[in-house]
């Protein structure tokens, strides 16, 4: 059996920002779907679904928020799933939402991410001391800040490249409008001198702690025939998972990550990504996992990712443009993080990424990670129809 | 074409007042285990797994991940986690089992409402800005919900104490249930409700295998075909409900396909006896249906998983041959806010 092509035909965004006290957490996440279908230009009528996701319920106090946001997502009387994958949540939603579609379950779906992280600490949420488990040792860069060093010290790469990430990526926020940071006077020595957090993270790589929520209608082949504007196809998606905590496990470039994207590049027929592949929105929430990705991805050998990094290849107007949105590094809103990434990706193959557009970008990569990293997801969107 | 998508197998725990000695991990790996055998499927042989559960119960921020440590997930596996009763995790594998991506799942869900108290846990679902902070409590809502019930002439309390009594009588041929057998209908928790017409508080799991086409018909000798399946929310707000109705089941059941031809068999996750009163109306369930001969969830309630255990039970009638079509329902948020349908069938005799 066949199944059903998905497109991409609305995207809408809130303005992330640090706090947002002038709305609800249901106030925020219909600005961001009531976006989205204008873009596509339906109305809340013609939605037949709603997928929604966000990272855990702690952040915001909220137990199972989907009941309480059914009345302003427009759910009642349609089905509503909830999916919750940790940081990888936002990519996972859209790809249970796109499956609906892929299914013929149903023709027009509604994908919803987001998190609204003033409404409480997520450093602290992340920190619940729980008996006879490992702490997870102050937040997420505790966590990841030894992954980091066995990568520097595995590859030799200088310990420059991380600020060069995070001066791109906050370079590139500034010419997007949705961006949580807006640096305008920052340099990359500002960026060097910055303090350190968690030797070697320092705080100017390290992502914000935004407010905001991410939706993407996504619709079958007659719905895309109905777009206002030309639609993203998905030519590939798919979720990995592996434990978190075992002997075997890889830290530096997790098996998973590598398996996830292989099934998405065999679903797109990409042969080398490095070639095939025009940019890509990866989630990198302290500014070594661009490199760390790039070869987890596939598109440096192991080893060289921080080369392409250094030599500017991962630049806006590089060969590989990537996180050309400013990425996680300038706007996280951690729920809804991972669907920015599937959302910017269709927005670049649509054309209408504005001032961060990357000129001629056919497939772009969007990519998502959570937990420990062991949750992984991604899609490759396209300009073209797979099937035509 | 339809791909044709069955259960092929369910096991679930003894359900218990507390397991304080296990962790949650140590509670679900018995039934994995046990569906797995049932099969004769290893994790390896899995292409696509999905959870439920919910991190309030845990008391923890990312409270499935280590479940999914559990499960064995080397090499790398496909999968997702719905932040929902397991019935919801059952129909994200069924629509990745249509796209034709997979063709077997394993799906589980499990709670653990022993660590706190779930009355207190689940007023958290609520509108966080004006209802939350009052606090009601799950039976209190339901209270509201039976005395709607009784002002409307549909119901009565001894009508709704006979819904208990026969559910927990039922239960007694269950092994796995909570509370079985005579148990007596008891004082007012909230009016009107008594402890009888009350869910027991619990731990428990339970585990579920899909599969597609010729692939159930290898691991099971009579599969249980979900023929359809759909699942419909209503409005949040209590006051704006009316909640003597349900119209989200019985939406959920036309589009799956329920009133096509009658069933033999109902399981229904009604934690509260009077909103088997309400199933029972919007299902249009009459006499002739078995509904709950598991006992349902009002002889065992393990929050997240008691939705997909009667999928399961409902599955399990059909591998027994006890059943020919049943439906299988869940339930999530207060006084029934969202409900799933299931219809289920064995092959011809």
């Amino acid at each position: 059996m066949s199944k059903e092509p998905v497109a991409v035909v609305g995207i809408g965004q809130t303005k992330h920002v640090a706090a947002r006290r002038d709305v609800s957490i249901a106030g925020l996440v219909r600005e961001a779907a009531q976006r989205a279908l204008d873009d596509a230009e339906l109305t809340w009528a013609d939605i037949e679904a709603v997928v929604i996701g966000k990272a855990p319920d702690f952040f915001e106090g909220v137990m199972m928020p989907e009941l309480y946001l059914a009345d302003a997502l427009g759910a009642v009387g349609k089905p509503m799933l909830r999916v919750h994958t940790a940081g990888s949540v936002g990519g996972s939603t859209a790809l249970v939402a796109a499956n609906l579609v892929a299914a013929r379950v149903h023709g027009t779906v509604l994908t919803l991410a987001f998190e609204k992280q003033s409404e409480s600490n997520a450093m602290w949420g992340l920190s619940l001391p729980i008996p006879f488990q490992q702490p997870l040792l102050a937040g997420a860069g505790g966590f990841f800040a030894p992954h980091v060093r066995a990568y520097m010290r595995r590859t030799g790469a200088p310990d420059t490249v991380g600020s060069l990430v995070a001066y791109k990526d906050r370079r590139n926020a500034l010419k997007n409008p949705y961006a949580h940071l807006h640096e305008h006077d920052l340099t990359l020595e500002r960026v060097q001198a910055s303090p350190m957090l968690w030797d070697p993270i320092r705080y100017s790589e390290t992502c914000p702690s935004s407010d905001g929520a991410c939706a993407m209608v996504l619709t079958d082949r007659a719905g895309a025939a109905r777009a206002p504007r030309p639609p993203a196809w998905m030519l590939g998606g798919a979720m990995r998972s592996e434990p978190t905590l075992f002997a075997g496990k890889d830290f530096v470039s997790p098996q998973a990550g590598k398996d996830c994207a292989a099934d998405v590049y065999r679903q797109a027929g990409i042969a080398d990504p490095r070639r095939d592949i025009d940019a890509v929105e990866m989630y990198v929430p302290f500014s070594w996992y661009e490199p760390m990705w790039l070869e987890n991805l596939g598109f440096a050998a192991e080893g060289e990712g921080w080369k392409l990094t250094e030599a500017g290849v991962t630049e806006l107007d590089g060969d590989l443009p990537v996180n050309m949105s400013g990425g996680v590094l300038s706007a996280n809103p951690i729920g809804a993080s991972g669907m920015i990434r599937f959302a910017e990706a269709a927005l670049q193959v649509r054309g209408q990424a504005g001032e961060h557009q990357v000129e001629g970008a056919r497939r772009v990569l969007g990519h998502a990670y959570g937990g420990g990293s062991q949750f992984f997801s991604m899609w490759l969107v396209g300009s073209q129809r797979p099937d035509s | 074409m339809t791909r044709e998508i069955a259960v092929v197998a369910f096991a679930q725990t003894d359900h218990r007042r507390t397991s304080a000695e296990l962790s949650e991990v140590e509670m679900l790996m018995p039934v994995l285990h046990e569906v797995l055998d049932e099969t004769g499927l290893k994790t390896a042989d899995i292409d696509f797994t999905c959870s439920g559960s919910s991190d309030y119960l845990a008391g923890r921020a990312f409270s499935f991940t280590l479940a999914l440590d559990g499960v064995g997930a080397w090499p790398p596996i496909s999968e997702s986690h719905v932040e929902m009763d397991g019935a919801w995790a059952l129909y994200e594998a069924w629509t990745k089992l249509l796209t034709g991506e997979a063709d077997t799942a394993l799906v589980y869900s499990y709670g653990k409402s022993s660590p706190g108290s779930v009355r207190d846990v689940l007023t958290r679902q609520l509108d966080p800005y004006y209802v939350a902070p009052l606090w009601p409590d799950a039976v209190s809502l339901a209270a509201l919900q039976a005395q709607a019930l009784i002002d409307g002439g549909v119901t009565d309390e001894p009508a709704l104490a006979a819904v208990g009594a026969r559910s927990r009588s039922d239960a007694g041929a269950n092994s796995h249930a909570q509370l079985r057998g005579s148990v007596p209908q008891g004082e007012y928790a909230v009016r009107p409700l008594r402890t009888g017409d009350c869910p027991p508080v619990g731990d428990g799991a339970a585990a579920v295998i899909l599969a597609a086409g010729e692939r159930a018909r290898s691991l099971c000798a009579r599969p249980a075909w979900i023929r359809g399946i759909d699942h419909r929310i209503e409005a949040h707000g209590l006051g704006v409900r009316d909640l003597t109705d349900s119209p989200s089941a019985r939406l959920a059941a036309e589009r799956a396909g329920a009133f096509e031809r009658p069933v033999d068999t109902a399981e229904l996750h009604a934690p509260f006896s009077s909103q088997e009163v309400v199933l029972r109306r919007a299902l249009r369930l009459d006499d002739s249906v078995r509904v709950n001969p598991s006992g349902g969830a009002l002889a065992a309630n393990p929050v997240m998983a008691a939705g997909l255990i009667r999928i399961g039970e409902a599955a399990a009638g059909i591998h027994r041959g006890e059943s020919d079509r049943a439906l299988a329902h869940a339930t999530s948020g207060p006084c029934l806010q969202q409900n799933l349908v299931a219809v289920l069938e064995g092959d011809p005799r």
